[in-house]
């Protein structure tokens, strides 16, 4: 009976413990949500239940001639899927030739880039604002995506061919026998088997330029320009406590979607991670 | 039989030592010795291009990489230091290619010599293709990585050893190489040394206590939810797994929001119902600190929660029923068998999360900009060192400091990572084992 009793005592503490973690978890997401719909532009008169529930800052977002919301929403899906793209194939490319080819400089030039790549990059912000200027590209969402796809070839190019070397070689030559080109053997027989790894590639790089504030805030000069981290922190810094409701408002638009995304694939991401990071 | 010593008796006058000075001589002369006409020719153009496009920019950038320019106004000396560095890119990749072409006309030539017959041109062409395919593959990441990755990376380390601050500023006044006098200023004018040594200790602690917390919290809820009497699992994680979803730059700011002095929740609605006095969350140093790491191990615990989850699912349940049957308590089963088992599994990425807080740059900025400021340094009160170098870059114009930091947390950092990358598997040769 003493040891039903402590049984029951425990779990109670554990779902004490999960109930007050649910608290913490839920109480500033939930402030920030009550905020978007209060009333007014003060934060003194906030709760989480606001007494008057109103849309007025979520329509402002959308029909204010001051509001630069939906262009930056569109630069930051244009950076996104463009990023998303080029960097799938420009990884895909380099892990292949890491992978499947024998050449000069192949393994220590791997182990070089991933080390360098581990450098702060603030200073090397300023080279590449340099850079860009010299080239044109300042303040264009083309050099922003250029520098997100060159910058994250190490890692991903890595991560994939990792991926490929456990796709057996007798496949490869297999298909060689039957006539199969570089390109072919590539396209027809690698690629749909690589998918599971090309497919977290794209996602974290389709994630990287909605979080990322850094780069795009050295790099975009105008409003229209920006994307959508930067364009919100510098709404909510120009006029802190009288912009902070909208600012959550534009927040939460962000938030819900994204992070849909993640719980839906949260079995694969924790699957994944789990597999690339007990792998090695 | 005869046929093949004769032949090799006449080709034995191609003489691969004429064909590689020759092609030391100028790109493509050894391969037109070696009768290869079109490889020959596409070096030989190849060169006359590089030289005619590229002669007057690199002949400036060399120059002004190594005076920085000589006359104020005129020259603009981290203009100068860019294309040097530039020109010095692409003088590297012409030495390789020169290399390459030397020694593929030495191959080819020590061939002939041997009596090698040329294959037909349509399957030198095939040849030539499948040779340089992974190249081929690998160019256009490889240029990509040049301009982002090494350039820059080149480009702090100069100015690691530059005066560039605001009063060496171009266009108005010159920078001059000035060896290691950053790195000494740093260890000996009080200034740089106190901020330096406040700044560094301050970013061990953060990185130690916000990642260990963060491992801890996610180990604990990890286990508890895996307690197989807890029932609603899956709802469970979910909830746990939310901070993770939500893009931490916005979380970052309502919790800053939510920290504030004056209208924060947590002063109004929090303490003052526990009829506390309200704490200055964004003006005292300590406290600052204090809502920081709170904050990381909310945003940073999820991650490792779920890490721990999926490694707990896939343990297996016989070792647990052996310590059942030996009598052993939970206490020693969670420490003689999850713990190593969980940590063991989990070891480089649990490094990485104690890296990337290292440079956790984000947090602290969103947060309150490194501050509160700190009367007589150049840092702020829970500035971290990268948070540091951003300031000195952005907001003091200190660039030449802001690099000789860089240096040293790149360097950490590196080390760091370098040791632990040795340890595992992915890197060492599939084929070789």
């Amino acid at each position: 009976m003493s040891r039903r009793m402590r049984s029951i005592l425990e779990v109670t503490g554990i779902y004490l413990v999960i109930g007050a973690m649910a608290v913490i978890i839920f109480y500033p997401l939930a402030w920030a949500i009550g905020l978007s719909f209060s009333a007014g532009t003060s934060l003194y008169s906030t709760s989480i239940f606001p007494k008057e529930p109103t849309l007025e800052h979520y329509r402002w977002l959308f029909t204010s001639p001051d509001s630069n919301y939906l262009t930056w929403y569109r630069n930051t899906l244009y950076v996104s899927t463009l990023n998303s793209l080029l960097s799938v194939i420009f990884t895909s490319m380099t892990a292949y030739a890491l992978s499947r080819f024998d050449f000069v400089g192949r393994r220590s030039g791997m182990y070089a880039f991933l080390l360098l790549q581990m450098f702060p990059v603030m200073m090397a912000m300023v080279a590449l604002y340099i850079f860009l200027n010299l080239i044109g590209l300042l303040n264009t969402l083309i050099g922003l995506v250029l520098i997100y796809v060159g910058g994250q070839i190490p890692f991903n190019a890595w991560l994939v061919k990792g991926y490929m070397d456990t796709i057996s070689r007798e496949l490869d030559d297999a298909a060689k026998i039957d006539g199969a080109g570089p390109i072919r053997l590539f396209i027809r027989i690698l690629l749909p088997l690589i998918m599971p790894i090309l497919a977290i590639v794209a996602l974290t790089n389709f994630m990287l330029p909605i979080f990322d504030f850094i780069l795009p805030s050295i790099i975009l000069h105008d409003k229209s320009k920006y994307t959508l981290a930067v364009g919100l922190y510098q709404f909510v810094n120009e006029r802190y406590s009288s912009n902070f409701t909208v600012f959550a408002a534009g927040a939460i638009l962000i938030a819900v979607p994204i992070a849909a995304v993640y719980l839906f694939l949260q079995k694969y991401l924790i699957s994944g991670l789990a597999a690339g990071g007990t792998k090695g | 039989m005869d046929i093949h010593i004769e032949r090799a008796v006449r080709h034995g006058a191609h003489k691969p030592w004429l064909a590689v000075t020759l092609s030391v001589l100028f790109a493509g002369l050894g391969q037109l010795y070696n009768r290869s006409y079109i490889k020959g020719i596409v070096l030989i153009l190849l060169e006359l291009a590089f030289i005619i496009t590229f002669r007057d920019f690199i002949g400036l950038g060399l120059w002004g990489i190594a005076t920085l320019g000589t006359i104020p106004r005129v020259d603009h000396s981290i203009f100068l230091l860019v294309y040097g560095l530039l020109s010095l890119i692409m003088l590297a990749i012409a030495a390789l290619i020169y290399i390459l072409n030397i020694r593929d006309a030495r191959v080819q030539a020590e061939r002939i010599a041997s009596g090698w017959q040329r294959p037909k041109l349509r399957e030198s062409m095939k040849q030539a293709y499948m040779a340089s395919f992974p190249y081929l593959l690998s160019v256009p990441g490889f240029i990509m990585l040049i301009f982002v990755v090494i350039f820059p990376l080149m480009f702090a380390i100069s100015l690691a050893f530059t005066n560039y601050d605001l009063y060496h500023s171009p266009p108005r006044h010159l920078v001059d190489w000035v060896g290691f006098d950053n790195f000494v200023n740093l260890v000996t004018v009080p200034i740089w040394n106190q901020s330096f040594l406040s700044v560094l200790s301050w970013t061990l602690v953060w990185t130690v206590v916000s990642t260990t917390l963060q491992i801890a919290l996610g180990l604990f809820l990890a286990v508890l939810v895996n307690d197989r009497r807890v029932r609603f699992k899956r709802l469970i994680r979910t909830i746990l797994i939310l901070p993770w979803a939500v893009p931490s730059f916005v979380t970052i700011m309502i919790f800053s929001a939510l920290f504030n002095d004056q209208f924060g929740a947590i002063n109004r609605t929090i303490l003052s119902a526990l009829r506390i006095a309200p704490i200055p969350w964004l003006t005292d140093p300590l406290y600052t600190k204090i809502a920081l790491i709170s904050i990381q191990v909310w945003l940073g615990f999820p991650f490792l929660f779920a890490l721990f989850t999926g490694v707990l699912q896939s343990t297996s349940q016989d070792v647990y029923e052996a310590a059942d049957v030996d009598g052993a308590s939970r206490w020693q089963k969670f420490r003689h068998i999850t713990l190593p088992h969980v940590l063991f599994a989990t070891a480089p990425l649990l490094i990485i999360q104690y890296t990337s807080n290292f440079n956790n740059f984000n947090i602290i900025y969103l947060f309150n900009g490194g501050g509160p400021a700190v009367r007589g340094q150049t840092a702020g009160g829970t500035d971290i060192l990268i948070s540091w170098v951003y300031k000195l870059t952005f907001t003091t114009n200190n660039y030449n400091m802001a690099a000789a930091i860089s240096l040293i947390i790149g360097l950490i950092v590196i080390a760091f990572a370098f040791f632990q990358f040795r340890r595992t598997r992915s890197f060492r040769e599939e084929r070789d084992q």
